[in-house]
């Protein structure tokens, strides 16, 4: 087990670092690629939220540099960097994986959209080859823990996410969100749910604008709303009571000189921003304006922390499983250890059955096929009796520490290392041994 | 009797002034149900305290005290209106001290009244009291309003988690809530003026526009005036509705004082 985890989220590093770090859809697959080509790595993965940017690999030698890598790639120095970042090995890091697929490393514990986020972040890293075994047993794994979690406690029960936190501020500064508009600018999951719940709790009317005017049509369409041009943003978003952002862009969309112009065109009506962009589309000096209330992802996770006290209990719950899940997964692992020993033990005493009914035959001359029947029962009877015993000790070692003195004990006693060198190398040991001999003579 | 009436409605407005002090650090349901029933029992006393009075004969209102009184009666009375509406006793934190203080002043002692005695039009000085008084508990309201407005705003951009829990309603509840006693008050102020420039020339066949508390009246009108267009017209709130409406306030309370100087406006007492 050598894997090895490094990164920043919400809670480590402010949103001015991450912003640095994240990276676009459309780069990870490079990024990907440049991961595991990085010295002693030899699978990565990149897990880029607005929450989180995280590398998981599978190191060589379990001590790859990974800190090396974030400096040069995003071309940070380290006294910026360091102070933010975490990193997990072996143990720690499976525990983390799981913890951020089961939602428990979130922003808003329990909230939904980081297992989808993860699981996109897999098929990326798999479609471009850096995940290959032992990052897949690690994933499939911490799915099935986050389907568990999410099945065995209530977490994830209560909707507090982004989305619904958002909804309760809306309402603390519309009050009734009956026949409000809604705007959305950037069409994503993130901003299409919380749109969803706003609607849910009343908003009348949505506008849709996105750079892809075709996507803005699709969103638009779903919600029964209308699109609007990109390029019209700026003369129909008064019309707007709150908008939802979460754009790509590299800047600020909103900007001071907006706000003033919605607030004067609105008769300073005041506007609520949700902006879920990172890096984010509203300037913190529109933020100031006296009407404008915006909050980032950042806020918003100051606004659910109140909600985070009152899950505690349940997030208890959740860590007992993935505490158990941890050591479920190690042990699997080392099982995976024994597993070769196991099957070349049983090749080894299938060798010898083999060879020792070829033996009887040609002692014995052709049997029925009722002898032949009875004498393959027989000795495979024989095996598996033998077998029996060595191989469940193997398997209750594998869960234990002393995995490595019994897969040796059981080895030597087989004469198994021997064995698995195979013919090429029993063929040196014979000329090796030829040699010996024309030395003695 | 009528003293000791509203002697009893300021014990239980007492009840709602220590509310207004603690409301603010901390949300309790159950204190805001208590201030409310207490407010309401107050209500009951100061309503009888004011039919008592009415019933003494005489115009008997027009005392500074009972003038006081009066206002403070009104101000409860918006405040319940406000509740039934709205569901919220947050107001009550302006409000309540307020009245208080108001109820104060006037439980200390009865006063002697209003020289009436030349006013030929008792019917139109009853409506000059009522209206101008129902025109400055809006306002007290909606300054009160503001004052919420601006500390509601503050807390939503501070982005606290605490703003998602906190006692007070909607930004636009309250905003409402001043906008509404606004233009309700309006009227009422601009006719309580108009009623009172009548009482004035039949009294004295002229208005002296020189008159401080005439001068001072019309200022308070003024501006509230301009509260009223600028929210009209540019929907002015936040910061900047507070500021007028802290200034109104002030002019309004500078137009009461203006009565212990007036040569017009006076009232036995002083």
């Amino acid at each position: 087990m050598r894997y090895q985890l490094i990164g920043v989220n919400h809670k480590s590093a402010p949103l001015e670092v991450r912003e640095r770090l994240a990276i676009p859809e459309s780069r990870l697959p490079d990024c990907c690629r440049d991961l595991t080509a990085h010295p002693g790595i030899e699978e990565g993965m990149i897990i880029s939220t607005c929450n989180r940017v995280e590398m998981i690999t599978h190191t060589s030698n379990g001590s790859a540099d990974l800190r090396g890598f974030l400096h040069h790639h995003f071309d940070l120095k380290a006294e910026d960097l360091d102070p933010h970042l975490y990193e997990f090995r072996e143990k720690d890091a499976v525990r983390h994986v799981f913890r951020v697929a089961a939602s428990l490393d979130s922003m808003v514990v329990g909230e939904a959209q980081i297992l989808g986020q993860v699981k996109e972040a897999y098929a990326t890293a798999r479609a471009v080859g850096s995940v290959r075994g032992q990052l897949d047993q690690l994933f499939t794994r911490a799915f099935a823990v986050a389907k568990r979690v999410r099945t065995e406690t209530a977490v994830g029960s209560s909707s507090v996410s982004i989305a619904s936190v958002a909804v309760e501020l809306a309402k603390k500064i519309f009050g009734s969100l009956e026949g409000k508009t809604v705007f959305i600018v950037g069409a994503g999951k993130m901003s299409e749910l919380a749109a969803r719940h706003l609607m849910a709790h009343g908003c009348g009317s949505i506008f849709v604008s996105n750079r892809t005017y075709d996507r803005a049509i699709g969103l638009a369409q779903r919600f029964n709303g209308q699109a609007i041009k990109f390029d019209d943003l700026y003369n129909s978003c008064d019309k707007a009571d709150i908008v939802i952002t979460s754009t790509g862009s590299p800047h600020a969309i909103f900007r001071r000189e907006h706000g003033e112009q919605f607030l004067s065109r609105r008769k300073n009506k005041p506007m609520f921003f949700i902006d879920i962009a990172v890096p984010r589309d509203v300037s913190p000096e529109m933020a100031k304006l006296d009407g404008i209330f915006a909050y980032d992802i950042d806020d918003l996770q100051q606004a659910v922390s109140s909600h985070v006290a009152d899950r505690r209990k349940e997030a208890e719950l959740a860590e007992a499983i993935i505490t158990s899940e941890v050591e479920r997964f190690e042990a699997k692992l080392h099982t995976l250890d024994v597993v070769p020993t196991i099957v070349s033990l049983q090749d080894h005493l299938e060798t010898i059955r083999q060879a020792e009914i070829d033996r009887v035959r040609s002692r014995m001359g052709p049997l029925t096929p009722e002898q032949e029947m009875a004498v393959e029962a027989l000795t495979r009877g024989i095996i598996n009796k033998v077998m029996h015993t060595p191989i469940t000790t193997l398997k209750t070692a594998a869960r234990e520490s002393e995995a490595t003195t019994v897969i040796d004990v059981v080895r030597r006693l087989f004469n198994l290392y021997e064995k698995e060198k195979g013919p090429a190398s029993r063929a040196t040991r014979e000329a090796s041994g030829k040699k010996e001999v024309e030395a003695r003579d | 009797m009528a003293l000791l009436w509203l002697r009893f409605a300021l014990a239980c407005y007492f009840v709602g002034l220590f509310y207004a002090f603690f409301a603010l650090s901390r949300t309790s349901d159950l204190f805001s149900r208590i201030a409310l029933h207490a407010a309401s029992l107050g209500m009951v006393f100061h309503f009888v305290s004011l039919v008592e009075l009415f019933l003494s004969g005489h115009v008997v209102w027009a005392s500074v005290h009972n003038g006081e009184s009066l206002l403070a009666f009104f101000s409860m009375t918006f405040f319940m209106i406000i509740y039934a509406i709205y569901q919220t006793t947050s107001p009550g934190v302006v409000v309540f001290p307020i009245v208080f203080f108001l109820t104060f002043v006037a439980a200390l002692d009865q006063q002697p009244v209003l020289l009436t005695s030349f006013v030929q039009h008792k019917g139109w000085l009853i409506a000059h009291i009522i209206l101008i008084f129902t025109g400055y508990a809006a306002l007290v309201l909606s300054f009160g309003a503001s004052l919420l407005y601006l500390l509601q705003e503050r807390r939503l951009k501070a982005k606290k988690p605490s703003s998602l829990i906190s006692f007070l309603p909607a930004l636009e509840v309250i905003d409402q809530i001043g906008y509404r006693s606004l233009l309700l008050g309006f009227p009422f102020m601009t006719l309580g003026l108009i009623t009172g420039s009548i009482v004035a020339m039949s009294a004295y066949g002229r208005v002296d526009f020189a008159d401080p508390k005439i001068l001072l009246s019309i200022l308070m009108w003024a501006v509230y005036m301009v509260m009223v267009v600028t929210r009209w017209n540019s929907g002015w709130r936040g910061r900047r509705a507070a500021v007028l409406a802290t200034c109104a306030f002030v002019a309004a309370i500078v137009a009461w004082a203006a009565n212990y100087f007036s040569t017009i406006h006076r009232f036995a007492a002083s």
